[in-house]
């Protein structure tokens, strides 16, 4: 992830980090750490996703052949363990996904946010809802007085849906860049610039970053 | 840390830090024979005896836990090494030496698994605490000087352990600062002929001076 000019780094005579990020597993890991550090639901990535499950199933059988053709279990528990860790990162990306989703159910399928789910992740969050609904329909909203009973809005007066619970943009994330960005501006107003260089850590509001997330140009952290 | 919402949602647990942090690559010298490795995480291998081979952490930890090769601690977890960086540390009171990024859980890791492949154990042990120490005495007096409606916070060289302990802490009060500073929040000046009693000006923001 530190670009070449980590001292430590560049001990070891590692390559430049931008070619690591190009296997599956360093992008699988990031995507994990975004999800897990951003306050609303990211892209679904789809292709990553559907890769890493390929590389799992086909490790997942291969450990299958070699416990059969009696392979040094030295060399078996190798492969296990990183079979353990692709694992873990794609149940929990996926995982993470899903409490998103659970807690923002109404508010993704309003707004285009639904767009950012997987066929599977709709299906989910439309079942959701659904159970959701009735659950509070028959429980307790049909037992309001005439007027408060819509799930989306507080009263028939409310101009908006402000029944519907929102992710918190505006808070803070901790962030490193990968290159520099240059000066950036943080605030509607114009006020506050940031000057971005490449790989310095960040503590910066998530709605200000939001667009360089999403093409890359920044971890969460 | 009670009170907080979302307690899942952007929260790292310390393992999970750790999890990252076994990725890094770090030289073994195996006295194994072993075909190569083709891996998910990548390809290492063949492993011949004697012969240095570079692996991830994980990787290293589990050979060595089997007695399959030794670790070669990283250059910068050395007795000389971290001297320099302690001196520095502690000579700059506003600024964090660089240090490898995970370098608390990497040095955990070989202090648990692999301390009789550290020279000088003891010391090198005794250097990384202080160096914590002292940098996260940093991270708590930077923390003092937060004071008003702050956008964005520098943590230069800060590493993935700090960041974890203090995340919860930083988010938490800037959200708070960031809400209550707002300049909605400062009355504007009434027109005159209003009647309703002034809510008392705040004035100009204070800071509040670093202890």
């Amino acid at each position: 992830m530190a670009s070449g000019s980590e001292p430590w780094r560049s001990e070891l005579g590692e390559e430049d980090g931008s070619i690591a990020e190009t296997t599956d597993a360093e992008l699988l890991k990031r995507a994990w750490r975004n999800e897990k550090a951003a306050p609303e639901i990211l892209q679904f990535q789809a292709a990553l996703v559907l890769r890493a499950r390929e590389q799992i199933q086909l490790l997942e059988g291969t450990v299958e052949e070699f416990v059969e053709n009696g392979v040094d279990d030295l060399v078996v528990s190798l492969y296990q363990m990183d079979l353990d860790r692709s694992q873990f990162l794609l149940r929990s990306y996926l995982r993470l996904r899903l409490q998103k989703i659970e807690k923002y159910m109404i508010h993704i399928s309003k707004t285009n946010l639904w767009n950012r789910l997987s066929e599977e992740e709709q299906r989910f969050a439309k079942r959701c809802t659904d159970i959701m609904e009735k659950h509070l329909e028959q429980s307790v909203l049909s037992r309001l007085p005439y007027g408060y009973q819509s799930i989306l809005k507080q009263s028939i007066s409310s101009e908006e849906d402000d029944m519907v619970p929102e992710p918190q943009l505006d808070t803070f994330v901790f962030c490193k860049t990968k290159n520099a960005v240059g000066a950036f501006q943080l605030d509607d107003t114009g006020d506050e610039m940031v000057d971005l260089v490449a790989d310095d850590l960040y503590v910066l509001r998530y709605k200000s970053i939001k667009g360089l997330v999403e093409n890359g140009q920044i971890d969460l952290v | 840390m009670a009170g907080q919402s979302d307690p899942q949602l952007y929260i790292f647990t310390a393992p999970e830090v750790e999890f990252l942090a076994e990725d890094e690559t770090i030289e073994i010298v195996p006295n194994i024979r072993m075909e190569a490795l083709n891996m998910i995480c990548g390809d290492f291998g063949p492993f011949f005896p004697q012969m240095a081979a570079q692996v991830p952490l994980w990787l290293a930890v589990a050979l060595k836990r089997r007695g399959k090769c030794a670790i070669r601690p990283p250059e910068w977890l050395s007795v000389v090494r971290l001297t320099q960086v302690l001196e520095a540390e502690r000579e700059s009171p506003r600024e964090f030496q660089p240090l490898p990024f995970h370098y608390v859980e990497i040095s955990r890791l070989l202090f648990d698994h692999a301390h009789d492949d550290i020279p000088d154990e003891y010391m090198v042990r005794s250097l990384i605490e202080d160096i914590r120490d002292v940098r996260f005495h940093k991270v708590e007096s930077g923390l003092e000087s937060i004071s008003g409606r702050t956008h964005a916070v520098k943590l230069k060289n800060l590493s993935a352990m700090e960041v974890n302990i203090v995340r919860p802490f930083i988010i938490r009060t800037l959200q708070a600062f960031y809400k209550h500073d707002s300049p909605q929040m400062i009355p504007q000046p009434e027109a005159v002929g209003n009647r309703r009693p002034q809510v008392a000006d705040r004035g100009p923001r204070r800071d509040l001076r670093p202890r």
